[in-house]
């Protein structure tokens, strides 16, 4: 019984596949800030990442589309129906036979469901209803990867983790894991624990999703980022969302 | 005939750089000839190491640089590098850390090889040229304490 609980231990480990030593090691970007960009994040008067959700909360229950039907027409009251669907994502989708993010599964009800034009990615309206079902999982523990459909895409999100890329020749993993809580220039080196997406970002001064944090760092090392809604993007945040897992949900997150 | 200088120098750098001409140049943990024929300007150096844009230096380094505010401590402080190592020494460590040390995160500022999905405008490209690395060479060698 022992045995069997520390291999079972042992395979959570080795499919997080990062250097951390344990889970009690691992911290949220939130840790890492200010006390003043914390105070911000956990003051809903403060947080300007509330004025998004507020916006999706709107967006929920207008009709919309060639179905003029609202997401609350199918759904009902999100805080029970969306409670922890976030926590699960990116989840395998049958059709696509590959995993897909909450902004894939917010499009296709979209197209499906509601008939209505495709919203563009970064947009307001996107980053809106992302933030606001996200919003209603905040506390819960991420959940991502229990369905082994998932391992082989988690681990091609390992492999690019782990790869080096772009003129400086990096791997996320030389920042993530080997040097977290050191200082690159101005800005301390956090986890790359995706639990506060979509996000408000003080050097933004706008809310912005995964992807675009995740181009922001290819950028950085000078490499060609990732197109949005790519599978590469699906991949890597998978990984990063079950590196996560049991972290809690902060939707709507500040960062600086 | 004669061949214009510019020729000869274009000549040169191209030999330079390529990778067998790289490692003949390596000696021991140095590389002791300068990159190119004009010798580094240590105050052009100092504005490299210290920009954002060109060296990128302080994201990883700190060092004797009061105005700057934000460096980084991935890496040891530029400080006294001068006294601790020969010219040569930091000239390949500048060139090819990486050469040095494989699992080192200090970039190879002179290479272009073996590197994955460059973006466009970086593409081919050194992250230094060979000018570039005498100057910061020319000046990290003044920093004596
Ligand atoms: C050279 C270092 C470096 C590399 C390489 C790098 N990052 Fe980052 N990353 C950072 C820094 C620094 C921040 C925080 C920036 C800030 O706070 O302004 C960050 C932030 C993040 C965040 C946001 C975490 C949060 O709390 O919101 C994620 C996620 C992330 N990176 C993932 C990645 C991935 C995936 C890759 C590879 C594709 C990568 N990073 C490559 C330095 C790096
Ligand atoms: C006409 C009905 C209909 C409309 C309108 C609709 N949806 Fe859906 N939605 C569904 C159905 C049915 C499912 C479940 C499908 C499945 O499980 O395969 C679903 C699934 C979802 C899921 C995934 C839930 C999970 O547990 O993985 C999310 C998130 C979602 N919808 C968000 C929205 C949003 C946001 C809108 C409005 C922009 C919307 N939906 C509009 C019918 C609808
Ligand atoms: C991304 C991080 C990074 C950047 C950018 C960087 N370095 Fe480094 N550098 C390091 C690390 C780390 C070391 C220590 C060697 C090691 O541990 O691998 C180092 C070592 C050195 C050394 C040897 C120091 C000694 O005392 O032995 C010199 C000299 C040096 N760097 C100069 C520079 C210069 C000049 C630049 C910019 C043109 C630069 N570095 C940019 C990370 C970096």
């Amino acid at each position: 019984m022992t045995v069997r609980r520390s291999s079972l231990a042992a395979a959570v480990i080795l499919l997080a596949g990062t250097a951390l030593a344990s889970d009690t090691d691992r911290r949220s970007g939130f840790d890492f800030m200010g006390p003043q960009t914390q105070a911000m994040q956990a003051d809903d008067t403060a947080n300007p990442g509330m004025l998004s959700v507020l916006d999706g909360e709107d967006l929920w229950n207008t009709p919309a589309g060639a179905a003029n039907r609202s997401c609350a027409d199918c759904h009902g009251d999100a805080a029970t129906s969306m409670r922890g669907v976030a926590t699960r994502y990116p989840s395998y989708d049958e059709k696509a036979k590959a995993p897909i993010t909450l902004d894939q599964r917010i499009l296709q009800c979209r197209a499906d469901r509601q008939e209505a034009p495709p919203l563009a990615w970064e947009s307001p309206d996107l980053l809106a209803l992302s933030a606001y079902v996200a919003h209603q999982s905040r506390g819960l523990p991420v959940e991502t990867g229990a369905d082994p459909q998932l391992t082989p895409f988690i681990d091609q999100g390992r492999e690019l983790f782990t790869q080096r890329q772009g003129q400086l020749d990096f791997s996320c993993a030389d920042c993530h894991d080997a040097n977290w809580g050191k200082r690159l220039g101005g800005a301390v080196i956090p986890q790359a624990h995706p639990t506060g997406y979509p996000i408000y970002r003080l050097e933004w001064q706008a809310m912005g999703s995964l992807q675009r944090r995740l181009r922001n760092c290819m950028a950085g090392v000078r490499a060609e980022p990732y197109g949005f809604g790519s599978p590469e993007h699906t991949e890597l945040e998978l990984f990063l969302m079950t590196r996560a897992r049991g972290l809690p949900l902060e939707t709507p997150g500040v960062r600086p | 005939m004669r061949v214009p200088p510019s020729l000869i120098t274009l000549a040169l750098v191209l030999v330079l750089v390529t990778a067998p001409a790289f490692a003949e140049r390596i000696v021991g943990d140095a590389m002791p000839d300068r990159l190119a024929a004009a010798p580094g300007d240590p105050e052009r150096g100092r504005a490299i190491v210290t920009s954002r844009q060109t060296g990128l230096c302080l994201l990883c380094h700190s060092g004797p640089f009061p105005e700057e505010r934000f460096q980084g401590d991935l890496a040891p402080s530029l400080a006294g590098v001068g006294s601790r190592l020969s010219e040569g020494q930091i000239r390949l460590r500048i060139a090819d850390a990486r050469g040095l040390d494989p699992d080192t995160i200090m970039p190879s500022y002179l290479r272009t090889d073996g590197l994955d999905r460059v973006a466009e405008t970086w593409r081919g490209k050194p992250i230094l040229s060979a000018g570039e690395i005498e100057d910061v060479v020319a000046f990290l060698a003044t920093l004596k304490d």
